[in-house]
């Protein structure tokens, strides 16, 4: 496929790739469940009083602890398939994935303290809001250290601790806070209304700009890596099917404009996921078929067939039930957090 | 000791997995417990089965809630830490503990969330229905972790192809010599936690009540600790003798463990039952050794002439360090022994009918609420520092499995995992504390409670403020 890996047969071939498919789609989950929650709690600070910042929260409450779940399936997928890759992606990324984890174990706990807390409110507030905005800056880290590539000799990293922390990985980094920020002030105008919906419009319309910028950025810097990527998008064929990823892009990011303009209360979370996801596919398409970038395939890093098959069947049962019921909690959870949400009155409309 | 990536590596595998395995320990038994106590309310009808699940759900969803938070950190230490392990057997292991990963992941998304707040939606049958799945999920991911840690000290069905490990029998991995008995003995291990938890936290409500108090206030403090310890009266001699089973696992597969267990430095037969002794690594000998003749050689091989293996037979860079192996072990027992004496005196007491009064015994019962931890904490030090100095018993070193990470990394992480751990883990903690400072609701207290306007938390099932007095309700939301 596309020329890569095809010194490899039948399953050896076809499992690397069902199994890329999959733990894509598992980090793709995760970036937009765990996204829009990690952005309600960037913007946490900014809100302007106690009401809002209950009210912001509940809106994640009910659904943000399977988001987590995708996180661990994400670890645990790639060593159950990708050891080779796990081996050296885990200490080329040791300090921003080690941190990122201490900054979610906070989030996770002021999450569950702050609604049993009254004196030490602001403390779990604090704990909220750092762990989320870390948590985000160092997950920007990791993604940028990806694109850079890994020093390696085929099984271990042999670069150095710090390898990951360029000014590219810090762009990247800044870049993921703006566009959780942006998911979780879409999030915020979908689930709230009254005044905090209207100042959630104006932030997500600020998020949308800075994302752009961030995107543009990125995207210009990347020929400066000296990984070729840029050959891939603008040699002949490739750049007639590739042009579209950037023209959607762009029209998506002009829509959800005028869509938070217009005072839609709905599209504008499902577009900026939809900006996301035109953001990954440019990613996967610059990568592919690296998942040690920059010299390791999908096929080089992969587990044998039969350990590739004796996971699969676990995850071919898992995945499916986990997507029915995931939906279903969203579903049981739709519509707009009360704006009174205190004596026994708090809840869903 | 240089403090070099390896050893701080070590270092911090142990704190964080040591940290971890008090909370899944404790909610393993718990899930059961609680299928239990809802089985007999819907068998009998007695409301006060129900007030009990009512508040060790409590207790539940906070050790569950802390027991995530802490896991998360655990399936990406294997690659952070232990690069060099993760490319040694990620073939075998790789998928093994990805079903670990998807059974929690499964249990969380599904039954969960009904069994913690859809009591009143779904009705009393499917609610049991999804209490059980909990359970049984907890077993499950139980499973598949030990059935990798087993596989770690008693490999089986591979082969070594370019310097890795690459499954052949899949059966054999899972079902590796190890697994069954390092299983039975670790749930059985979970349960008994529980079982003294439970036993000790309810000795201590009654002694905080004189016992003239209203019935409705102790009924459910005697029903728990009574039924703790039927169970624990029953079951630790059970798992007494399956310790000993799994004891002669390790005297087949892993000679020199055992020879460090018993500190025992030549092979021999009528090899004595060493109480106590001051093992010493540097002259291959004990120090102030107290034994009972023959006997270590009769529990160990059934015969009081059996032969067994010595450290000495290995050279000493193939052994573990002695004495921590030594000492755990016999920490371990003694704790089971202990254990064994709690349950044959509240059969003693039962038969005098003073099993809920007589305050030595309470006492001691409370003493004991933790005792479970501490079995499973020197049990699994027992178990992994006796498997030292491999990570992959007999084919790879520790040494060698460690990534190529820099000492000031993991020095850093390190004390950041001690400092935020102790900060987390200690307000949960001190939360937990308090609900079982409260206690069960008295029997008549119980109302429909307004758990479908909470946000869908595990926190959310207790509603006992983080500050304040015991009993102390969080207020709500404004």
């Amino acid at each position: 496929m596309f020329g890569f890996g095809t010194e490899y047969e039948g399953l050896a071939f076809w499992l690397p790739l069902i199994w890329s498919g999959l733990i894509a789609v598992a980090v793709a989950m995760y970036v937009i469940v765990d996204g829009f929650d990690l952005g309600v709690g960037i913007l946490f600070k900014a809100a302007h009083n106690e009401n809002w910042r209950d009210r912001m929260m509940f809106s994640v409450a009910p659904i943000w602890d399977g988001n987590e779940t995708w996180l661990i399936l994400g670890g645990g997928g790639l060593f159950a398939v990708f050891h080779v890759a796990y081996a050296v992606l885990m200490p080329a990324l040791y300090v921003p994935i080690i941190l990122m984890l201490i900054a979610l174990i906070f989030r996770g706990v002021a999450f569950e303290f702050r609604f049993k807390a009254e004196r030490s409110k602001f403390l779990w507030d604090n704990a909220f809001f750092f762990g989320s905005l870390l948590a985000t800056f160092f997950q920007g880290m990791v993604l940028g250290a990806f694109v850079q590539g890994f020093a390696n000799d085929g099984r271990q990293f042999t670069g150095g601790t710090f390898d990951f922390l360029t000014p590219f990985s810090v762009l990247t980094g800044i870049s993921l806070i703006v566009g959780y920020a942006l998911l979780g002030a879409t999030w915020c105008v979908m689930k709230t209304t009254g005044e905090l919906e209207i100042w959630a419009r104006r932030m997500a319309v600020r998020f949308l700009l800075l994302t752009i910028v961030a995107m543009a950025a990125v995207s210009v810097w990347v020929p400066f890596l000296g990984r070729a990527i840029e050959t891939r998008w603008f040699t002949w064929p490739n750049i007639a099917f590739l042009a579209p990823i950037p023209l959607v892009t762009a029209y998506v990011a002009y829509r959800l404009f005028r869509d938070l303009e217009e005072g839609r209360h709905y599209r504008p979370f499902f577009l900026a996921i939809g900006l996301f996801l035109l953001g990954y596919l440019g990613l996967g398409v610059s990568l592919f078929p690296y998942n040690v970038p920059p010299n390791l395939t999908i096929w080089d890093t992969s587990n044998t067939v039969s350990s590739q098959l004796f996971a699969l069947v676990g995850f071919a049962i898992v995945l499916p039930i986990t997507f029915a019921y995931t939906a279903y909690a969203y579903w049981v959870f739709r519509g707009k957090v009360a704006e009174e949400i205190s004596g026994g009155g708090y809840g869903y409309h | 000791m240089e403090f070099d990536a390896l050893l701080l590596s070590r270092i911090q595998f142990a704190f964080t997995i040591a940290f971890h395995i008090i909370f899944p320990a404790f909610t393993i038994g718990l899930a059961s417990w609680l299928a239990a106590l809802e089985f007999n309310w819907l068998r009998t009808g007695n409301p006060l089965y129900r007030t009990l699940f009512r508040f060790w759900v409590k207790v539940f969803a906070v050790s569950f809630g802390l027991g995530v938070v802490s896991g998360i950190v655990m399936s990406y230490q294997f690659g952070t830490n232990w690069s060099r392990f993760s490319e040694f057997t990620g073939n075998v292991l790789g998928p093994v503990i990805a079903y670990e990963v998807i059974t929690a992941f499964f249990l969380e998304a599904a039954f969960l969330g009904i069994m913690l707040f859809g009591w009143e939606r779904v009705g009393d049958r499917l609610h049991f229905f999804a209490t059980c799945m909990v359970a049984l999920g907890t077993l499950i991911s139980a499973f598949w972790i030990l059935s990798a840690n087993s596989w770690m000290q008693t490999p089986d069905g591979f082969a070594i192809e370019n310097g890795k490990a690459v499954p052949v029998d899949w059966f054999k991995v899972v079902f590796n010599p190890s697994f069954p008995l390092r299983y039975a003995h670790m749930v059985l291990g979970c349960y008994l936690t529980t079982a003294f938890a439970v036993a000790g936290m309810s000795a201590w409500m009654l002694l905080r009540h004189p016992h003239d108090a209203p019935e409705a206030k102790l009924a459910g403090s005697r029903r728990s600790m009574s039924m703790a310890l039927w169970f624990a009266t029953i079951f630790v001699p059970v798992q007494i003798l399956i310790g000993d089973l799994h004891g002669l696992g390790v005297l087949k597969y892993q000679p020199t463990k055992l020879a460090a267990i018993e500190g025992n430095w030549d092979r021999m037969s009528n090899m004595p039952l060493r109480l106590f002794a001051i093992p010493d690594e540097v002259a291959e000998t004990n120090h102030y050794e107290i034994g009972i003749p023959k006997i270590g050689s009769w529990v160990l091989t059934h015969a009081f002439d059996g032969e067994v293996p010595g450290l000495k037979e290995v050279p000493p860079e193939d052994r573990p360090p002695v004495w921590p192996v030594f000492f755990s072990f016999r920490i371990m027992v003694a704790i089971g022994f202990a254990m064994l004496g709690i349950g044959l005196w509240s059969l003693y007491l039962r038969w005098k009918g003073t099993l809920f009064t007589n305050r030595t015994f309470l006492t001691a019962a409370m003493i004991m609420t933790p005792s479970g931890f501490g079995a499973v904490l020197f049990g699994w030090f027992t178990a992994e520092i006796g498997r030292q100095p491999w990570v992959v018993y007999g084919h790879l070193r520790t040494a060698d499995a460690v990534s190529p990470v820099s000492a000031g990394a993991v020095t850093a992480s390190l004390l950041t995992f001690v400092v935020v751990y102790a900060f987390v883990f200690g307000f949960g903690s001190y939360y937990l504390a308090k609900l079982l400072r409260r206690g069960p609701d008295p029997i008549e207290d119980i109302r429909g409670d307004d758990l479908g306007k909470k946000p869908k938390r595990p926190f959310s099932v207790p509603d006992e403020g983080l500050e304040g007095r015991p009993g102390h309700k969080a207020l709500p939301v404004r």
